[in-house]
């Protein structure tokens, strides 16, 4: 069986797109946050917070708006959908100096998000230690129903996993051009979210990162400027530089 | 010739002597050169190719020199930059026979990027006297801790085709530079050296110091080039730019040539040249190709044989521009638009570098309205009247890239510094408040947060004044320095065996040109056929085909626009019917034909036409103001017709003319509305801020400012051309949160002057606002025929791809003739 039919593809009017992974009902945001509906989630992965200013200490002095920008696309997303909780997939911060690195106006927006909605976040590789200053609750994985929640995706199939880390990245091509974009990838089963932070690069899904990780071809979901459109493999072409 | 009294006050007598061994007397403007030099005057010379014009340039020093014992010398004595490091390896060369032969103790010698780092070190302890080498190269210099002791006693600086300099980013950078050097060595003198130049004063307010006034020398005029149209059998096709249809008699020149060089705009129209010639090739003449995605060992290759007079023919693009004397040229042909006149007067000045004799030249027009375009080219050079660019402003990313050079030299006082940096012809009206944010986006990136005040590059020492923030800051400042920026390039190397392995590189192609192929596709490239057996990383992998008939996609469309004053011309020849009787039989009949089917319109008015076609309604405007305007313009003209409901679906474009074609008729749509002027306001505001070139732009500035690096370190110098960040994400975030950042201003100003021709396009409005002629037809005009077979033409130029054309052609000349 393909991808596609058990995927329940349905895009809504809101440039969302509806899908089901392994069984339960979702749906990917146009920022790249992921829906769980049935537990009133919003799951969110690889936000980098504080990369421009990491840079900027190594010399290269990108701008210093990087979580202001991603904090308010979390604000958007979290005032639109009204989540219970909102779950960080690790790598939230860019490295271990990053939340002390924080403005207090980003701290605040963090702060108000945190009465919105409980936060969670998984630890990734970038931040291994949970900061005590920031509001919610730390954890290595969270299951929810079906779904495990964590950081790294494990490198065997492994249903009902929905991960981050990768930051896949799909160049899709058209006889009128290519265009690159962050992605969701899946192939039903399991699910890797794209890299939500505003500096956040990514990796092409056909890199062999990827490889062994699917039962079967999967299909991406990629962030356009207003919607989410799904393409399957024969639109994927590799980065050329 | 000057009177032998005052010759031998400005030239020693060993000087004369040699000149008289040599059977020559030295020209008049040698010696004005050497007079004004010892008036401690600047000065931009003029003169012809072959009229002496290096020597005059360094007659001067080497007088100086002459007179001057050893021991008196301590640093460079004259710095001469070169756009070519080619060039200045071969002044080195020239140079070095009058230093020998007058018997003088001078040394001279080059300093590239190409030079061995033994030979640059050891210049930096023994400064040669005569230091030759390039605008990156100074750049560097004055990025230098030792920079002051080295030039302090610098008297002269001589820059060399000083018209290919000025008007870019990279001129921008020079004219700092020099604005440095004249700090270092107050007495220097400046010296500039061009042969084609069509403002003078523009140059030299460019190169002058301040308001240090600059004299002008002009050489003897050369005599007037010779310049034909080449009409095949008199029949010139209506559309088309490869001029195939000529190629057998451009065979036929070459032949009775003694050597030629075939100049064309585009690397895909050199390769296309370059097959159809060798098809024609019966005799087996020497004839090579030449552009700049061949690899540099392959170019070099051709220009040693070129040297030896060992080719019939150089196919080439503008690579060939410029560049080292090759006295065997005799003929220099056109092929296709020339778009400019300046620049055919340099390329033909590539032919016959002795000034008594005319340089013969030949342009092939690819169709009718390139006809047009040829002959007045033609009257633009014997009349001289060259097309000029203005007066550059300064661009701030370039100076927040010497502010930080400046800065790893040693500490500066930055009123200091804003006075010198006003003495150069480009920052000349720098505002202090533009400097300020300069400075500032060199210290901290601008940021309108003072989040990145422990992360300055730039700090103050206890006296006041900015230096650089460590020596890492510095070193990674020398790699990245220099204003030249290259689009993404991928090898294209031979495969091996039935493994994707990269093998002998045969060149190099921007990343855009293989989005359009797929593995197993054919293409022409470096005048061979190939076939796409992969990519990998950054190599393109190929392997030989034989494809009669391969797919060849089109390889990016001239960068150059037709000059405004080249056009103004055409629209003047066209409008004029008495004009006409100087223009071919063919080109004449087609020009009666528009009379006839449609309208022929005065010099100041712009004909648009509209009519029906199939089930698509067009219409075709004439501005004749270059591809980039036009395109700019059919953008916007397209939002409009969008808005008044004529449902747009797509446009094209060329030098001449935009076709836009829609479901809806626009023969009701007031024209005089459609091209109003104020669709310069938000309209193009809207569209430019979202447009990739914005992006594009702003890419380029921040490598520039420095804010991106291109290379860290240890790195090797092959990945060296990716940047480390994405530009787009960083584009992105400032338009949202700091929309006056000075970046996304300076990429503002590029899109608009490189990108999109906005001032060209504001002066295209102007002139036709109430003076545009609607006429609206049953059919379309013999005009809109090269129009109309511009429309998906773009895929398949390839053979069966021509059939295809001229089949769709005459189908369209027949209709407007019905």
């Amino acid at each position: 069986m393909n991808a596609v039919e058990t995927l329940g593809l349905n895009p809504a009017s809101d440039g969302s797109l509806e899908l089901v992974l392994a069984g339960e009902a979702a749906r990917l945001l146009s920022s790249g946050a992921l829906l769980l509906e049935g537990y009133s989630a919003l799951v969110v992965a690889d936000l980098h917070l504080e990369k421009g200013s990491a840079f900027a200490g190594r010399g290269q002095l990108l701008p210093p708006l990087d979580t202001r920008e991603t904090l308010r696309r979390l604000a958007a997303d979290t005032a639109a959908v009204a989540p219970e909780r909102i779950v960080f997939l690790g790598d939230a911060f860019h490295d271990h100096e990053a939340s002390r690195r924080m403005s207090e106006d980003d701290r605040q927006v963090l702060e108000d998000l945190g009465r919105a909605a409980g936060l969670v976040w998984i630890t990734g590789n970038h931040d291994p230690e949970p900061d005590g200053d920031l509001p919610g609750e730390a954890a290595e994985e969270v299951r929810l129903g079906g779904l495990i929640l964590r950081h790294e995706p494990q490198p065997a199939p492994a249903p009902g996993e929905i991960a981050g880390h990768l930051h896949p990245c799909a160049r899709i091509a058209t006889p009128r051009g290519a265009v690159r974009r962050r992605c969701l990838v899946t192939d039903g089963e399991r699910a890797i979210l794209p890299a939500y932070g505003a500096f956040t690069g990514g990796l092409n899904v056909l890199d062999p990162a990827f490889a062994g990780l699917f039962a079967r071809p999967p299909v991406v979901a990629a962030l356009g400027d207003r919607r989410v459109h799904a393409a399957g493999a024969r639109s994927l072409r590799p980065d050329r530089s | 010739m000057a009177d032998a009294a005052a010759d031998s006050r400005l030239l020693p007598s060993r000087f004369a002597d040699w000149f008289a061994a040599q059977g020559w007397s030295p020209r008049a403007h040698q010696l004005e050169m050497v007079a004004r030099a010892q008036a401690g005057r600047d000065a931009l010379l003029i003169a012809p190719t072959g009229g002496g014009k290096t020597l005059a340039g360094f007659l001067p020093s080497l007088v100086e020199l002459a007179g001057q014992p050893r021991e008196a010398r301590r640093g460079v004595h004259t710095l001469y930059i070169s756009p070519l490091k080619a060039l200045a390896v071969d002044v080195e060369r020239n140079l070095s026979r009058p230093i020998r032969e007058i018997g003088l103790d001078v040394t001279a010698e080059s300093r590239t990027g190409d030079t061995g780092i033994a030979r640059r070190q050891r210049q930096k302890v023994h400064p040669p006297d005569i230091l030759l080498t390039t605008p990156e190269q100074l750049a560097l210099f004055c990025a230098w801790e030792g920079s002051r002791l080295y030039f302090e006693d610098l008297a002269c600086v001589v820059i060399d085709e000083i018209h290919a300099l000025h008007a870019s980013k990279r001129g921008d950078l020079l004219s700092l530079g020099l604005a440095r050097l004249s700090a270092l060595a107050p007495g220097m003198r400046r010296i500039g050296l061009s042969a084609t130049v069509d403002d003078p004063d523009v140059i030299r307010r460019w190169m002058g110091c301040g308001d240090r006034p600059v004299d002008l020398v002009r050489g003897p005029p050369g005599a007037p080039p010779e310049v034909d149209l080449l009409l095949s059998n008199g029949r010139t096709p209506w559309a088309g730019h490869t001029a195939q249809h000529a190629m057998a008699e451009v065979y036929d020149a070459i032949r009775k040539a003694r050597t030629a060089l075939v100049f064309v705009n585009t690397r895909f129209q050199a390769e296309f040249a370059f097959q159809e010639l060798w098809k024609l090739n019966d005799d087996g003449l020497p004839i090579a190709l030449h552009h700049g995605s061949l690899a540099p060992e392959q170019r070099r290759k051709v220009e040693a044989a070129m040297a030896r007079g060992e080719l019939k023919a150089v196919v080439c693009t503008s690579t060939l521009d410029l560049g080292i004397d090759w006295g065997d040229v005799d003929l220099v042909i056109q092929l296709a638009s020339p778009k400019g006149a300046s620049r055919m007067v340099q390329r033909i000045g590539r032919a016959n570098h002795r000034l008594d004799e005319p340089s013969r030249a030949f342009f092939v027009p690819a169709n009718r309205f390139e006809t047009l375009e040829c002959q007045a080219a033609r009257e633009c050079i014997a009349e001289n009247r060259l097309d000029g660019e203005p007066l550059r402003t300064g661009a701030l990313d370039v100076l927040a890239q010497h502010l930080l050079g400046c800065a790893c030299a040693e500490p500066f006082d930055e009123a200091a510094l804003l006075a010198e940096v006003r003495t150069a012809g480009p920052f000349r009206d720098l505002s202090a408040a533009d400097f300020d944010l300069t400075l500032d986006l060199t210290a901290t990136g601008g940021y309108a947060l003072q989040a990145y005040d422990r992360f300055r590059r730039l700090v103050r020492n206890p006296e006041g004044l900015w230096t650089v923030r460590n020596g890492e800051t510095a070193r990674r400042h020398r790699l990245n320095l220099g204003a030249i920026l290259s689009p993404e390039m991928l090898s294209v190397r031979i495969a091996q065996g039935a493994r994707l392995v990269g093998g002998r590189k045969i060149g190099e192609i921007e990343e855009g040109y293989f989005e359009m192929l797929d593995p197993g596709d054919t293409f022409v490239f470096a005048g061979q056929v190939w076939s796409l057996a992969g990519i990998t990383g950054m190599d393109v992998l190929v392997r030989p085909a034989r494809a009669s008939d391969p797919k060849m996609p089109s390889w990016g469309g001239s960068k150059f626009a037709l000059s405004s004053h080249l056009a103004r011309r055409v629209r003047r020849m066209m409008s004029d019917e008495a004009a006409w009787a100087v223009l071919p039989p063919d080109v004449n009949e087609w020009l009666g034909l528009q009379r006839r089917h449609s309208r022929i319109v005065a010099e100041d008015e712009m004909l648009v036409e509209t009519f029906p076609r199939g089930r698509r309604h067009f219409l075709v405007a004439y501005p004749f103001e270059g591809r980039l305007a036009h395109t700019t313009l059919a953008m916007l003209l397209t939002r409009r017709l969008e808005r008044a409901g004529a449902q747009p679906l797509g446009f094209v474009c060329n030098d001449y003319a935009l076709a836009v074609w829609s479901l809806k008729p626009m023969d009701e749509v007031d024209m005089d509305d459609l091209f109003a002027q104020d669709m310069l306001g938000d309209d193009l505001e809207d569209w430019l801020a979202e447009s990739f070139m914005m992006k594009r732009a702003f890419k380029g500035c921040a490598i520039i400012a420095g804010l991106i690096e291109r290379r860290f370190p240890g790195e090797p110098r092959k990945s060296g051309r990716q940047v480390t960040f994405s530009t787009d994400l960083i584009y992105d975030v400032l338009r949202r949160h700091q929309p006056d950042h000075l970046l996304l201003r300076c990429a503002r100003q590029d899109a608009a002057e490189g990108m999109i021709d906005a001032a060209r396009l504001g002066d295209l409005l102007a002139r036709v606002a109430g003076r545009v002629r609607h006429v609206r037809l049953d059919r379309l005009s013999p005009f809109a025929v090269p129009m109309l077979m511009e429309i998906g033409k773009e895929r398949s130029p390839g053979q069966a791809g021509d059939a295809i054309l001229a089949e769709a052609e005459s189908e369209l000349i027949a209709e407007a003739l019905a």
